[in-house]
């Protein structure tokens, strides 16, 4: 029972790496669901973030439906939505939203309000919309805070977008669920291995996002 | 002309910011709104860029409401310097300063050589242009700031206490500057601030405001520290105000007495000659004409006069450039009681006694506020 043994025959196994449940097809696929579900959330929670942030106003109320959404459990979720909506990659995608938009929603909120109020004064006073108040004076000093709230959503929604297997989906999902059912312990602890990789790529990935997109200014000031 | 007629601010909680204000802030000079906090100053300020609108009353200039222009064009007609200058920390020094530029559709390259040229005339070194706003002293962000404003050469300014934040030093350097600034440029500048001292020194006019928004005193410097309106204005004046006042008049009136000097290498009968029974003491200067220092003249001897046994002389003042206040300090800092006068080189040109001061003072008042503002 060593679990490196187990990790070293999973990934040995040449038969693991082609076809339709080879690794990279299922990495593929939880990828897929893992950026849908993101983009979905982001397309949610970062515009009700910014403009509450921007605003002022809200804050109390978004506050509260970010906690509700939390206390949700995202398996027992999922297996409503199963029951609501039956197969398919609907009630995957739910749960997986729900869990995201909190943080990334109360973060920008967060990260908006904090920007220095004396510059987004001073760029009123100057002349600028409030639209490109928000979007070229404080979106650029809060990126980092903004970035991490999508950083904790993708970690969360990669380590989560296992459960889609439950409902007969693919992605790295599989082999836990698939390894359990067939007392295949090689194969769940392979699975397990490659979602904690997949979030190790997402930490990088978004370290490199935020060197890139945030300006020397900020990141040195902050 | 900016014109606030009778403008009230009320808000909805009840309480009056600004009270029934009028005041005409002429063209070319500046004009400084003063007063303790709560005195509606700011608010005043901001309602002339529609930061705040008021409740009653009107706001003109040149004639024209600003409540019908639209207001983002309203507010690209003027500079707004803040304090704490409110820098944009993702953007370079170049790209701050070029912000409204861009804001009115000017190029890219465009937008950075007026702001290239900008931060020349406010004193900042090029060098600076890439760099960001954490990487600048207080000081120098302010002058950032001040750029900024200027960047699309409005004709109007508006300053919102720009100098309170960085210590007294750099603040003197930034009034001078702005002082210089307004020689070149001739903008109306609308300022606040709660420091009567820089109201004093900046102001062609001061708007002296007290707590719940309505006008004590509008008038140039020199009159409301010649006359006060009432106790309150007496009272921000603090209780120097009469030497204060005497920044306003000039030492060139001041007749300098030549006699008590002798150079370091005078003869004996030198020495002799320049003493006189009305000054009990003599200024030695040195070969360039630069003083060393007093002596009593039984302690002065051909030849061997020791430099470092001479009393000190305080600070020089520079005559006809410097105030009579600065005239004044001068007498007293020195221990003989005799101000020592200087040429623009640092040249000694005469000396002056306390009491002859005090007569220039007392003509001085006689003579009334005309006076042409000096320096301090």
């Amino acid at each position: 029972m060593n679990v490196l043994n187990f990790v070293n025959a999973f990934f040995g196994d040449s038969a693991h790496w082609h076809g339709y449940d080879g690794i990279p097809h299922r990495l593929l696929e939880h990828v897929q669901y893992s950026l849908t579900a993101l983009g979905i959330a982001a397309a949610i929670g970062l515009p009700v973030g910014l403009v509450t942030g921007h605003t002022g106003r809200g804050g109390n109320a978004l506050a509260l439906v970010a906690t509700a959404a939390r206390a949700l459990p995202s398996f027992g979720l999922l297996v409503l939505m199963f029951v609501l909506l039956g197969l398919g990659l609907l009630p995957v995608m739910i749960p997986l939203v729900v869990l995201a938009v909190p943080p990334i929603l109360v973060t920008t909120y967060e990260a908006v309000r904090s920007v220095d109020p004396s510059p987004v004064d001073a760029a009123r006073g100057m002349g600028m919309t409030e639209p490109r108040i928000l979007l070229r004076v404080e979106v650029p000093v809060a990126l980092p805070l903004i970035l991490s709230g999508l950083r904790s959503a993708a970690i969360q929604i990669v380590s989560t977008a296992t459960i889609a297997a439950y409902v007969s989906l693919g992605g790295l999902g599989r082999y836990i669920v698939d390894g359990l059912y067939q007392r295949d312990y090689e194969k769940v602890v392979g699975g397990a291995t490659l979602v904690a990789v997949l979030a190790l790529v997402t930490l990088t990935v978004f370290w490199a996002v935020t060197r890139v997109a945030v300006s020397p200014g900020v990141r040195r000031s902050a | 002309m900016i014109r606030i007629d009778s403008v009230t601010k009320r808000y909805p909680d009840g309480t009056v910011a600004v009270d029934r204000l009028s005041l005409e802030i002429p063209d070319r000079s500046i004009t400084v709104l003063v007063g303790p906090s709560g005195c509606g100053k700011t608010t005043t300020l901001r309602m002339i860029n529609r930061m705040v609108e008021p409740s009653e009353g009107t706001i003109t200039i040149d004639g024209a409401d600003i409540s019908r222009q639209p207001v983002n064009s309203l507010r690209r007609s003027m500079g707004y310097v803040i304090q704490n200058a409110g820098l944009f920390q993702h953007r370079t020094i170049v790209d701050n300063i070029a912000t409204v530029p861009r804001l009115l559709g000017w190029s890219k390259d465009r937008a950075r050589a007026r702001a290239r040229e900008l931060m020349e005339r406010v004193g900042l070194d090029a060098s600076l242009a890439k760099r960001y706003p954490y990487q600048l002293s207080g000081g120098q962000q302010q002058r950032v700031g001040v750029a900024r404003a200027l960047a699309a050469d409005p004709p109007v300014l508006l300053m919102d206490e720009p100098f309170s934040a960085v210590d007294p030093i750099v603040r003197k350097g930034l009034q001078e500057e702005l002082l210089r600034i307004q020689d070149e440029l001739g903008k109306t500048i609308v300022f606040v601030t709660h420091d009567i001292d820089e109201a004093i020194r900046l102001g062609t006019m001061v708007a002296v405001l007290r707590t719940g928004g309505r006008l004590a005193q509008y008038a140039p410097p020199a009159e409301l520290l010649s006359s006060p309106a009432d106790s309150f204005v007496e009272d921000f004046l603090g209780t120097d105000r009469g030497i204060r006042r005497l920044s306003f008049f000039t030492s060139e009136t001041l007749e300098l007495k030549k006699t008590p000097i002798v150079a370091v290498d005078s003869t004996a009968e030198q020495i002799a000659s320049r003493t006189d029974p009305d000054t009990p003491y003599l200024l030695v200067t040195g070969l360039d004409g630069r003083p060393l220092g007093w002596s009593e003249p039984e302690d002065l001897v051909a030849g061997e006069i020791e430099t470092e046994r001479l009393l000190p002389y305080g600070r020089p003042f520079v005559h006809g450039k410097d105030s009579l206040r600065a005239a004044l300090d001068a007498a007293v800092l020195s221990p003989t009681g005799w101000a020592v006068a200087v040429d623009g080189d640092g040249q000694v040109i005469g000396a002056v006694s306390q009491q002859t001061i005090g007569e220039a003072i007392r003509s001085a008042h006689a003579e009334g506020r005309d006076d042409a503002k000096v320096a301090g």
